[in-house]
């Protein structure tokens, strides 16, 4: 079993992890993304934040292509992303991603869930997927409702669920797109608890959201966006207690007191 | 006054009713699902390929189908399906008549069960890594063949009734039965009766099990 599951990660294990060179994206009229730049280390935690329509959302969706991008590049491990077909699926397989709206398989239970991934993907046997899987629900604390299917389960565990669907594959960079946004309020703790330990532990990850608690405690750096593009790059610390744009400035100064 | 009936091989007659149903249904719910298939692929040919079938064959009469079956396909060109017999050539070729037409039904009840499945479960499967046909199968199509029980039932049910044209080539069914007691005997309504009873004793049943069906795979979201 571990020699499977070791192998990847060994080949580089520092460096560039993700970068975007010049991206631009138009939505027909609307430039949503304009120059984008932006490198992610491995094991770094980036948090993108920024009003709506700024196109944080856009931005995290490029990176594994579930937007397209009209010019520029993106590279993930020093490989650029392909257009279509075979290659991109097994990029996509290494590119973990989770949704706002959660998205688990409404057909599937739980632990379905988290096994098709491993055995249509990465052709791993059922038993193994299933020990895979099970381990991980545990991690995200939700091992117990492993047989029920996704509409029988609250906001915050279906979350939990879709990290560990997205885990199982064993992904070098994990994408949370507004993962919390979609939650009644008691919910979006169990959700951020899970994710500050797998940065603890290490995973590198972008994230696009609105609590501003986990950018304070978890990130490594604060991504700024307005209007499409990126306006600040700072540590949390730096960005919070001493923003230089105006743009940010009006933009904490309407999000923190209160 | 059934007396007559002893004369006739009315169960006999439904049976081959029930086979043009049966090979129809599983042959149109194939091809059919193809056909859906191609509608939503990326493939601007197969894309275009499957709505202009269906656009075209939902629109042609059944009976003209059917008959092109017989008159085009057997008589000028020569096909014979692998039967060397009539009666078996026009049951073949009855079957490809009502497969061709009702698969276009089909392909359209599917396409409306894909619009209830929400974007993000293709987005979910293909973030995931699984490649077109994967997300389709493994994960789309599931969901949509759940929602379109209800809309499968009825184009099951119209195919049922629908066999009736295959009496236009022949086919020894029910209609072609009907047709040929009302000829013999002087029992209009009745005979109409019972032919109507049969086809309500067929369909009747189906709609009420697939309903049941329905309800109960229903995808909970």
């Amino acid at each position: 079993m571990t020699e499977v599951s070791v192998a990847k990660e060994d080949v580089a294990a520092t460096g560039d992890l993700v970068v975007l060179k010049s991206v631009n994206k138009h939505f027909g009229a609307l430039h949503v993304l304009q120059d984008i730049d932006l490198t992610i280390a491995r094991g770094e935690v980036v948090v993108v934040i920024g009003p709506s329509g700024s196109g944080k959302s856009t931005l995290c969706r490029t990176i594994n292509r579930l937007e397209t991008i009209d010019s520029g590049s993106i590279t993930i491990d020093g490989k650029p992303l392909p257009e279509e077909g075979k290659a991109l699926a097994r990029l996509r397989a290494d590119v973990g991603m989770v949704f706002q709206s959660f998205n688990l398989f409404a057909h599937k239970t739980v632990l379905e869930n988290v096994t098709l991934g491993q055995v249509k993907v990465r052709k791993k046997d059922k038993k193994e997927a299933e020990e895979r899987a099970r381990a991980l629900l545990d991690r995200v604390g939700v091992a117990a409702q492993a047989e029920k299917y996704p509409a029988q389960l609250s906001g915050g565990q279906q979350q939990r669920v879709a990290i560990a669907r997205a885990l199982a594959m064993e992904p070098k960079v994990m994408l949370f797109d507004e993962p919390t946004s979609a939650l009644d309020p008691e919910m979006i703790n169990e959700v951020l608890e899970v994710m500050q330990q797998l940065a603890r532990d290490g995973m590198t990850m972008i994230v696009v959201t609105h609590e501003m608690g986990f950018a304070r405690s978890a990130a490594n750096r604060v991504v700024f966006m307005a209007d499409g593009r990126i306006v600040e790059q700072a540590t949390p610390d730096q960005f919070f207690s001493n923003p230089r744009s105006d743009r940010a400035k009006d933009f904490l100064s309407k999000i923190l007191h209160h | 006054m059934f007396d007559f009936l002893e004369d006739y091989d009315l169960l006999g007659a439904f049976w081959t009713t029930v086979q043009l149903a049966v090979l129809s249904a599983v042959g149109s719910l194939i091809w059919g699902t193809l056909l859906a298939a191609m509608r939503v692929g990326p493939v601007p040919l197969m894309r275009g390929f499957g709505t202009a079938y269906v656009n075209i064959v939902r629109n042609i009469p059944l009976t003209v189908i059917i008959l092109f079956t017989s008159l085009g396909l057997n008589q000028t060109l020569g096909v014979s399906l692998g039967a060397d017999d009539f009666e078996s050539i026009n049951f073949r070729l009855a079957v490809l008549g009502l497969i061709l037409y009702t698969s276009a039904f089909v392909c359209e009840a599917l396409r409306s069960g894909i619009n209830t499945v929400p974007v993000g479960q293709a987005e979910a499967a293909r973030a995931l890594g699984l490649n077109f046909n994967q997300v389709l199968g493994l994960v789309v199509l599931p969901q949509a063949f759940r929602s379109s029980v209800g809309p499968l039932a009825n184009v099951l049910i119209a195919l049922i009734k629908n066999t009736t044209v295959a009496a236009a080539i022949g086919v020894a069914e029910a209609a072609l039965l009907m047709k040929e007691m009302i000829e013999n005997e002087a029992q209009l309504l009745l005979i109409s009766a019972v032919i109507a009873f049969g086809f309500v004793v067929l369909t009747l049943p189906t709609g009420l099990f697939l309903g049941w069906v329905g309800k109960k795979v229903a995808v909970k979201r």
